[in-house]
């Protein structure tokens, strides 16, 4: 299909270079420079799409962020994108993209349907008719809702583009590159101010591009394309385009989405599809301009009713014409520069001005031309079903409340003009108080709270000269500010065309007996009787108003409507729009892709992955690893055709029976420092600390000021002012908070350091009843007999030349140590004790054989240990001292916590010494109880005891100690399981302890 | 995002310092006698106060200090940061 509405001689595309297309399947072409929407308009595209609850024919409203209509959606790489605005999407070779919200075409959509019932889809159709009977909810209203909701459908599969964040700090940030943001920014950036620039089009320059104006002697396009050419020379200077400024939050940090590549067929390697800034600036200037506002009048929804600014810019940026018999429908004076491109074009349009006698030099200009202009007159309707193809037009009395005799006219598009909207998203967003100014009909930035200043269209002003110099001296001002400096540069000469005020009058009155629909909000389908309907059913504030009617909630959020909808209810409620106020505007001013927002933090990405130095030599060795925390860990070291179960059982029983090594690299250190060490650690943790001798190891268990169990680990006295905390993998980063918070806060006066070693040790656990003769082997010269180094013992040794740490703590209740060297060494540590344990059958065991020696032991974990559960619940009453106060004890005087119906660790038995019991099952006395079948506990941590060759669990039980002995049922509904146990001791294995001890 | 002033290192991002509650409150001294409805004041019970609050942060990502900041709740305007030990 040839461009038949493209013209030759006029636009800023780069004809030399034709791009094919795809929309709904069928082939077309436009030229690098274009949008997707200016490439269809060409191509003679009105129609591209299904209105929200009427699905009523769409075509282009608008040419850019404002546009209501024309959203799509988008395949690219084979990936699937909805929410894309055909106005903003630049074209590419290759392009594909679908109308959404029609159903089995966007040409004969089975929804349209809706139009005919219209009656029985009011304002809050939703809320009226969906809220009984109650059970219909889930089954047939939801289901229902969701599958007609919505633009487009969100892909299902992973998105495998790349997105990513960048931080950046500048003294000014200017949002938009029209007139008031250049002249800001380059009179910032020439006084020496760190400044990024952001325009969310590709190209720089906003409204220079189509107005016909001077600056400085040229036009201003070749202005901005000057002034634009500078900053980028300039090392102070970032200039950015396809880059929206969207959000501004506290403290002056406001975040723009870049869109790198979503112009291109493709992404490259290393470069992402979008870019998100988190920018951190001294001053804002938010040159955001503005936004053209229809006039509201019947039937204005359908295809080829377009802005008059946008048709202007489809025509002057990219040469194509909306329509060859143009109504041009205004209450003001730009609409006419609307009018004199088509005329300078060879179009002859038509003007309709509510005005009736407006005088101006632009007014003058369209009359020398010859142009066609009606004045008092107004489009009371357009005709036309998927486009336009007339219009009722009709005078209007002077009060605005009469329409004359009906007459129809043939047009093929009505650009429409009813004045302009200062963006003030920005600027109400940063807190500012906005005010309503009486001239323009809008409201714009009053005082500011945060650092931002607003320039230009977006501040109200819509004169260029006072714009170009106002926007010059904020620049340098702030600047000045910032940098003490005063290089002001001189102000160039601005000529454009004098204009005169605008008329007040906003929605064109309804003849008698007819019933158009006028839309308001053209993206939800609010019309202005669904507003009628709302002021009579008694809603009154704007904020419910829209809630009500969903005026102003689309993807668009209501850029276009939502001023003619507070004109709406001041006029009904015969109140000026001040006293009615806006709603409040919130982030994002733009739809943000959830890609962007999320960044490279997906997967893997999410969080940083540890590793210990052992890592390599576990992965050589076939180990399966779990997520530890943020820790990478072997889980078992698989050999053959073993699972999780063969081997986690022959790795314990190889602790049991010989000697076994585990990496215990990731259990948290800290170093602890100074004279009062010692105090602090007896206050810290629930036992006697005073009186622990160098070179010995202690258990300690600290509680929260709540009495709950926060932590346990073993701490080791190094020396007489020195101590090496360990905590468990997962509490590691908190502990250290919390030690810290009580030096720094609470006992100021403890002369006491602490810090992370985590990373500087690997930790290697040697345990079994042979790992003595081992040990003994890697250090020949040390005396590591059971006196030489009894049980809670600590020495430092030499491991071929390496200095090492040798602790006597075991957890797995075995006879056993842990050796930690500095982590460069880790790997030569663990090498040398593979291959001396070589020949006492050593083997390497994981966490998952880790659970199980401590499981069978009665050794508390993290999963008893769960935030819930004080010591007495953990059968640690042996270590709460009596004798002195630490961190919660006052919290163990609780009443609830000395209940006998506290739940209290207890080990479990299956009757048939076969079935092993799900973690999470509840331990209840009947298995087929009533429901709820009433809970006495729950099983908190299973395994295959390696001892007795059975399950083996631990649980939590209510009257715990008490229960020893009796027979119960741990039911698992999830697994369907419901299991006949029996309570035993949780110290299954060595009740006494006499391995560790051997 | 907040900028909070680390009295040590000066302007950063909120995303460096973790959150630490109401900064007024007072740890009762050890070995100290007291009554159930004092000790559960200081565990459990805090003002959640409309306006100005001074509170705690723990620059976890930076100097790893506990600083005291005073902020206030509904505009989150910061007006004063300063070490631990002193006082706002």
């Amino acid at each position: 299909m040839s461009q038949i509405y493209r013209l030759n001689n006029i636009g800023l595309i780069n004809r030399d270079k034709k791009i094919s297309f795809k929309f709904n399947g069928k082939k077309y072409f436009g030229y690098e420079g274009d949008t997707l929407a200016s490439a269809l308009l060409a191509n003679g595209v009105h129609l591209v799409g299904r209105s929200f609850k009427y699905h009523r024919p769409r075509g282009f409203f608008g040419a850019g962020v404002d546009e209501p209509y024309a959203i799509v959606q988008m395949v690219r790489n084979n990936e699937t994108e909805p929410n894309v605005r055909a106005t903003e999407q630049e074209l590419f070779e290759g392009l594909e993209a679908k109308s959404v919200n029609c159903w089995p075409s966007v040409n004969f959509d089975i929804g349209a349907i809706n139009n005919f019932f219209n009656k029985f889809l009011p304002a809050g159709f939703y809320y009226k008719t969906f809220m009984w009977p109650k059970s219909f909810w889930y089954r047939i209203y939801e289901p229902f809702i969701r599958k007609a909701a919505g633009f487009g459908v969100a892909s299902t599969k992973y998105d495998s583009e790349r997105y990513e964040h960048k931080y950046e700090y500048c003294d000014l940030l200017i949002a938009g590159s029209g007139p008031a943001g250049l002249a800001g920014a380059y009179a910032a950036a020439k006084n020496g101010a760190r400044i990024i620039l952001a325009e969310e089009k590709p190209r720089f320059g906003g409204s220079l591009l189509t107005s016909n104006v001077n600056i400085g002697n040229q036009s201003g396009k070749d202005w901005a394309d000057k002034i634009i050419a500078e900053l980028r020379e300039m090392p102070n200077v970032t200039v950015k385009n396809r880059a929206q400024v969207f959000g501004y939050y506290d403290h002056n940090m406001l975040v723009m989405s870049e869109k790198v590549s979503d112009h291109l067929p493709k992404t490259k390697k290393y470069i992402p599809k979008q870019r998100l800034w988190y920018v951190r600036a001294k001053e804002v200037l938010i040159s955001s301009g503005s936004i053209e506002r229809p006039i509201v009048f019947g039937n204005n929804d359908t295809p080829g009713v377009v802005l008059a600014s946008a048709a202007k810019e489809y025509l002057k940026i990219y040469g194509v014409l909306v329509g060859k018999k143009p109504i041009i429908f205004t209450n003001n004076d730009s609409a006419y520069e609307t009018a004199i491109e088509f005329k300078n074009n060879g179009i002859e349009p038509i003007i309709l001005d509510t005005r009736s006698n407006p005088k101006s030099e632009i007014v003058d200009e369209a009359k020398n031309l010859g142009i066609n202009i009606k004045f008092s007159h107004v489009v009371v309707a357009a005709n036309g079903y998927k486009k336009v193809n007339s219009a009722q037009i009709a005078q209007i009395s002077a009060n605005k409340k009469d329409l004359g005799i009906i007459e129809k006219i043939n047009c093929d598009c009505i650009c429409v003009s009813g004045f302009w909207t200062p963006s003030i998203h920005l600027s109400s967003q940063s807190g500012n108080k906005t005010k309503f100014d009486d001239k323009i009909d809008a409201f714009v930035p009053g005082k500011s709270k945060q650092n931002e200043t607003t320039i230009g269209s977006a501040n109200g002003i819509f004169n260029l000269e006072e714009t170009i110099n106002t926007s010059f001296e904020k620049g340098y001002e702030l600047s000045k500010k910032i940098t003490n400096k005063d290089n002001k540069v001189s102000i160039p000469q601005v000529s454009e065309k004098n204009y005169t005020s605008h008329d007040k009058f906003w929605c064109v009155p309804l003849p008698d007996k007819k019933h158009y629909k006028r839309f308001l909000d053209f993206q939800n389908d609010v019309t202005v009787s669904d507003i009628e309907l709302a002021l009579r059913e008694g809603y009154r504030s704007i904020e419910h108003v829209k809630r009500y009617t969903t005026l102003g909630m689309a993807t668009d959020q209501g850029k276009t409507s939502n001023l003619n909808g507070l004109q709406l209810v001041s006029d009904v409620e015969n109140k000026i729009v001040p006293s009615v106020g806006h709603t409040t505007f919130r982030p994002p001013y733009t739809p943000v892709s959830i890609g962007a927002i999320v960044g490279r933090e997906v997967g893997k990405h999410s969080k940083p992955t540890r590793k210990s130095p052992m890592h390599s030599w576990h992965k050589k060795n076939n180990a399966v690893f779990v997520d530890a925390g943020i820790w990478l860990r072997p889980r078992y070291y698989k050999k053959g055709n073993e699972g999780l179960f063969e081997a986690s059982k022959r790795e314990a029983e190889n602790v049991r029976k010989n000697v076994g090594v585990c990496d215990v690299t990731t259990l948290g250190k800290i170093d602890i420092k100074g004279p009062d060490s010692a105090e602090f650690l007896n206050r810290v943790y629930t036992n006697a600390w005073l009186k622990l001798p160098v070179g010995k190891a202690r258990y300690g268990v600290m509680l929260r000021e709540d009495g709950i169990v926060m932590d346990d680990g073993t701490t080791t006295r190094i020396s007489e002012n020195h101590y090496h905390m360990t905590t468990t993998t997962a509490q590691a980063a908190n502990v250290l908070s919390h030690l810290e918070y009580y030096l720094q806060l609470v006992w100021p006066e403890l002369n006491v350091n602490v810090v992370s070693t985590t990373e500087q040790w690997a930790g290697a656990a040697i345990a079994g009843p042979k790992s003595r003769t081992l040990l003994q082997k890697l250090f020949p010269d040390k005396d590591l007999s059971n006196e030489g180094l009894p049980f809670m013992g600590y020495t430092e040794a030499n491991l071929f030349g390496i200095p090492a740490r040798i602790f006597r703590i075991s957890f797995s209740g075995e006879l056993a140590y842990e050796l930690n060297v500095e982590s460069d060494f880790g790997n030569f540590m663990w090498e040398k004790i593979i291959e001396v344990g070589n020949e006492f059958n050593i083997q390497p065991y994981g966490t998952e054989a880790l659970s199980t020696l401590r499981i069978e032991m009665g050794h508390v974990a993290g999963t008893e240990l769960d935030g819930r559960t004080i010591p007495y619940d953990n059968g640690l009453d042996g270590l709460i001292s009596k004798k002195k106060d630490f961190i919660g004890k006052r919290s163990l005087n609780r009443e609830a916590f000395n209940s006998n119906e506290r739940q209290k660790v207890v080990g479990v038995v299956p009757l048939d010494k076969k079935t092993s019991i799900p973690e999470g099952s509840h331990l209840v006395k009947e298995a087929n109880a009533k429901l709820p079948n009433p809970k006495l506990g729950h099983i908190s941590a299973s395994c295959w005891s390696v001892e007795y060759n059975n399950p083996f669990s631990l649980a939590i039980l209510k009257d715990g100690k008490n229960m020893i002995g009796k027979k119960l049922y741990a039911l698992s509904p999830l697994k369907n399981k419901s299991i006949p146990v029996e309570i035993v001791s949780s110290h299954y294995v060595d009740p006494k302890g006499e391995r560790v001890r051997s | 995002m907040l900028y909070i002033k680390c009295p040590y290192c000066g302007l950063r991002s909120q995303n460096e310092f973790a959150y630490g509650g109401d900064g007024t409150v007072k740890r009762p001294a050890l070995n100290k006698e007291i009554s159930d409805v004092e000790w559960n004041n200081f565990v459990y019970n805090r003002k959640s106060p409309r306006g100005k609050h001074i509170e705690l942060w723990h620059h976890i990502s930076g100097c790893r200090q506990w600083i005291k900041v005073q902020r206030d709740t509904v505009t989150h305007e910061i007006f004063k940061t300063v070490e631990a030990d002193k006082d706002i």
